[in-house]
């Protein structure tokens, strides 16, 4: 039975340029002398390196553990020795350093004992997703979430649908179309893998109409294995298609809540890639130290898909590829519409490195004109917000307004500024509005925490003067009392003992709920 | 080796303000032949003094107020301010009231709110308005379509000397619009059918003579703009249907004292209104809820200010009142965000 599909407000139509890096199959990009590996490649907590300066690493060798929940370990992506353990240049929108292993291979690429999973069938899913977590598995789509969270419904939360998302919406990237072309298999273990994990119902695996060819070899994957179960859907090229949100609507009709998550309407979302990288992890005991990764752009000689070790400078990717280091290109991480540039080309390709691209540097910036209220953005905004409304908030610093404008539903897709006739970065001002309320909110809870502070001081001030106080007065009155009568002095003592005691105790008991009271704030 | 950090996304439409500009000029150009044809060169002096106007005074502006000048006279939109004044000022006009409404415009009506993008009221129709109200003689010297010979010369020697040729005079030549011959008629208690025989000359085909065709090309231009998604059909279609349903019910109660739907979608400024002043986007509203609405006012105020109000046609102070409404109908028309409930 063919699924019912459905359409999301807005989207574009775009170039592909998908077929360029897409004429040679995977190759394996070459072992580069130094590899340098972030210690945090995803939103969450950086790990903690358990590995020492000078110290030999082996090919899969755990460098740095998880710290917090919403962290995953890193591994060495070859042997060699490590050489220093400091801030690098890593490739995030914000050009800055971040803490780094740095190897130097030695070229042996000696690797460590793998020990698979024997039957995953077994395992209860807690420990699964345990295994997947210490693999350093995190979501390859994209936004590189730890992929074990993902795995985990939660008490009392049942899934219906797992979805696999093999939607590489964006022009130019295709490392995840090469994948289901070439492995599907992989993608099919993954995903089955992934079922246990989440006890899920159904299973969807969601590609784009203009890839017949992936389409065709995962279709026979499944019809060979007898999987079919397993639903392959081919959804309309539009994007931001892939988007997890957007993909749900148009294979379920329904919508993720405001605010919400998948899991509220019962169904998971992975990447193809995923899915492969769990099915390594789980069959072999392979931790996650390489990926696709699709090198194109008009300045790339050879634009193809390679499988890159986390860690291999970028400039060592594109020069496999025919690019040369004497032109002033732009290079970006990721697609043309929701990509960052990188201002080094030295920084290492990291876990959500899917596409390495260069172009000639466009000369001419062109001035931004006013927004004339076109209300093209809001014709293609797949959040069916009012992106003029939120540019006109953000750039007053309207925070109130611009939130109830709903900025923190839009995805950052681009397509309201690849459509503005005037040319406004408008992602740029929902990024700066969102950046800036965060920080607000920050300010705030700080501010709130030193205004506590201050009450609680000045209560207990006023607590002690009161004591104090109170200590004086009786002070006077037993001297007066002992000049008045001196034979009950032993009995004046002993009253005032009993009643420093009943104070102390008065004290304590008074202390224990408000610091109590404190450790929820 | 320096690479440039910037947002994304990093790629975007040719698309540009100007090719918006571009192309609204363009799909004007059917119904500006069609106005020459009916009322003369007069239609093509006034339109070029009022685009001239407008450049060198949006030109001033931008330098007193120390904005950069070529972007914003390349955009485009001082000429189509200028064209919309020309065309809906009256062929036989002194030069001065071309050059005063533009001016006005831009002036006024644009640049005092902040320039391009920023001005709640549509500039042309500001300059209009104020033309009607200042000048209301000059601006109701329309020449009868078809009895004018004028040649160029001498339309140019009226628009500034104020001279016609020997044996000529503006009685013999002008005439009132037929919105402004019925409107008046209908006040001396006479019935539709007894002013369709006594002036047969004002009518045509199906709405009035010239003007139906002068309409039916700006509609044709109009259709154009919305198949080049340069503009949406909401608010076009909104005004019109609008415009035709009110004046339909009234004219089927009443045949005798109120005119047919299809004379007034034809005559006078109402497909230049609908597809041309109306949907500037800058003054109208942003939501495709609120076009709709924004569309429906128009249209009963043009039909109420043609039917019951003091001037025969009402596209300017019908756009301009809804003008106004602007922020209120796009706060009420936030159209459902993605993920919210739908009740």
């Amino acid at each position: 039975m063919k699924r019912r599909l459905w359409h999301f407000h807005g989207g574009l139509r775009l170039p592909g340029h998908k077929t360029e890096s897409m004429q040679e199959p995977i190759q394996a990009a070459n072992l580069p002398r130094r590899l340098t590996i972030p210690l945090q490649q995803h939103i969450g907590e950086p790990a903690e390196p358990v590995v020492e300066i000078g110290q030999r690493v082996l090919k899969g060798q755990l460098l740095a553990r998880a710290s917090e929940y919403i962290s995953v370990p890193v591994h060495a992506s070859t042997s060699g020795t490590v050489v220093a353990i400091e801030d690098r240049p890593i490739p995030h929108p914000s050009g800055l350093q971040a803490p780094c292993v740095v190897i130097d291979s030695d070229g042996r690429d000696e690797e460590i004992e793998h020990t698979p999973v024997n039957n995953y069938t077994e395992l209860e899913p807690s420990a699964l997703r345990n295994v997947i977590r210490e693999a350093g598995i995190v979501g390859l789509g994209g936004a590189g979430f730890p992929a074990f969270i993902k795995l985990n419904p939660g008490p009392g939360n049942a899934v219906d649908t797992l979805i696999l998302n093999g939607a590489e919406c964006e022009p130019y990237i295709t490392c995840d179309a090469m994948l289901m072309q070439t492995q599907p298999r992989r993608i099919i273990e993954g995903l089955l893998i992934m079922r246990h994990a989440l006890q899920a119902r159904h299973c969807i695996i969601a590609l784009e109409n203009n890839q017949p060819d992936a389409w065709q070899s995962l279709n026979n994957a499944l019809e060979d294995d007898e999987k079919t179960f397993i639903e392959l859907v081919k959804v309309p090229t539009i994007y931001p298609t892939g988007g997890e949100k957007q993909l749900i609507k148009v294979l379920t009709g329904k919508e993720v809540p405001s605010h919400g998550l998948p899991l509220d309407i019962q169904m998971v979302c992975h990447n193809v890639g995923t899915a492969a990288a769990i099915a390594d992890t789980i069959h072999e005991g392979k931790p996650l130290i390489s990926r696709y990764v699709t090198v194109t752009g008009d300045t790339v000689g050879q634009p193809c898909n390679l499988e890159v070790r986390i860690g291999t400078p970028f400039e060592a990717v594109l020069e496999q590829c025919g690019w040369r280091d004497d032109r002033n290109d732009e290079i970006l991480m990721g697609g043309p519409l929701m990509g960052f540039t990188v201002d080094n080309p030295a920084v290492p390709v990291i876990k959500t490195t899917n596409c390495i691209l260069s172009w000639p540097t466009t000369s001419e910036q062109q001035t931004p004109m006013p927004c004339i209220r076109c209300g093209e953005c809001a014709r293609v905004c797949p959040a069916q917000l009012l992106p003029q409304q939120l540019y006109w908030y953000a750039r007053a610093k309207n925070f109130d307004r611009v939130q109830d404008f709903n900025l923190f539903d839009c995805i950052e897709c681009g397509c309201c500024a690849y459509v503005c006739p005037s040319h406004i970065p408008l992602v740029q001002y929902y990024r700066f509005a969102k950046t800036e309320i965060w920080a607000q909110e920050r300010d705030k809870k700080k501010a709130d925490q030193a205004r506590e502070r201050h009450e609680f001081r000045q209560q207990r001030i006023e607590r002690k003067k009161q004591e104090d106080e109170e200590r004086k007065r009786r002070k006077k009155e037993m001297l007066k009392k002992s000049q008045g009568d001196e034979t009950d002095g032993e009995e004046s003592k002993k009253a005032a003992i009993d009643a420093a005691m009943a104070r102390a105790r008065a004290r304590r008991g008074e202390k224990t709920p408000q610091s109590g009271g404190k450790k929820e704030t | 080796m320096n690479l440039s950090l910037h947002s994304s996304p990093h790629m975007r439409t040719s698309n540009r303000v100007n090719r918006i500009m571009l192309l609204v000029i363009g799909a004007l150009i059917p119904g500006i032949l069609a106005a020459i044809h009916f009322f003369g060169w007069g239609v093509l002096i006034n339109i070029t003094l009022a685009v001239f106007t407008a450049v060198a005074t949006e030109a001033l502006m931008l330098r007193l107020r120390k904005r950069p000048i070529t972007p914003f006279l390349l955009d485009g939109s001082a000429v189509v301010t200028g064209i919309l004044l020309g065309v809906a000022i009256p062929s036989l006009a002194p030069w001065w009231i071309p050059v005063l409404g533009a001016a006005f415009a831009l002036i006024m009506a644009k640049h005092l709110y902040g320039g391009l993008g920023y001005n709640p009221f549509n500039p042309a129709m500001v300059g209009y308005a104020m033309l009607l109200i200042a000048f209301p003689r000059e601006m109701t010297l329309w020449l009868t379509p078809a009895v004018h010979d004028l040649t160029f010369v001498d339309n140019l020697r009226y628009t500034f000397l104020e001279q016609l040729p020997p044996n000529w005079t503006l009685d013999g030549l002008t005439a009132a619009t037929p919105l402004d011959a019925v409107k008046t008629q209908l006040a001396q208690n006479l019935t539709l059918t007894e002013i369709h025989q006594g002036s047969t000359e004002l009518f045509g085909a199906i709405s009035a003579h010239g003007w139906e065709w002068i309409n039916l090309l700006f509609m044709l231009g109009g259709l154009i703009l919305i198949y080049l998604r340069v503009i949406s059909w909401h608010i076009p279609l909104a005004m019109l249907a609008t415009l035709f349903l009110v004046s339909g019910l009234f004219h089927l109660n009443d045949p005798d004292t109120f005119t047919s739907p299809l004379f007034h979608l034809f005559s006078g400024a109402t497909m230049l209104g609908a597809f041309f002043i109306a949907t500037d986007p800058v003054t109208a509203a942003a939501t495709n809820r609120g076009r709709i609405i924004f569309g429906i006012g128009i249209g009963l105020l043009l039909y109420i200010i043609r039917t019951w109000g003091g001037y025969p046609d009402a596209v300017a102070f019908a756009v301009l009142l809804m003008n106004m409404a602007v922020p209120t109908i796009d706060y009420y028309t936030r159209p459902r965000v993605f993920g919210e409930s739908r009740d």
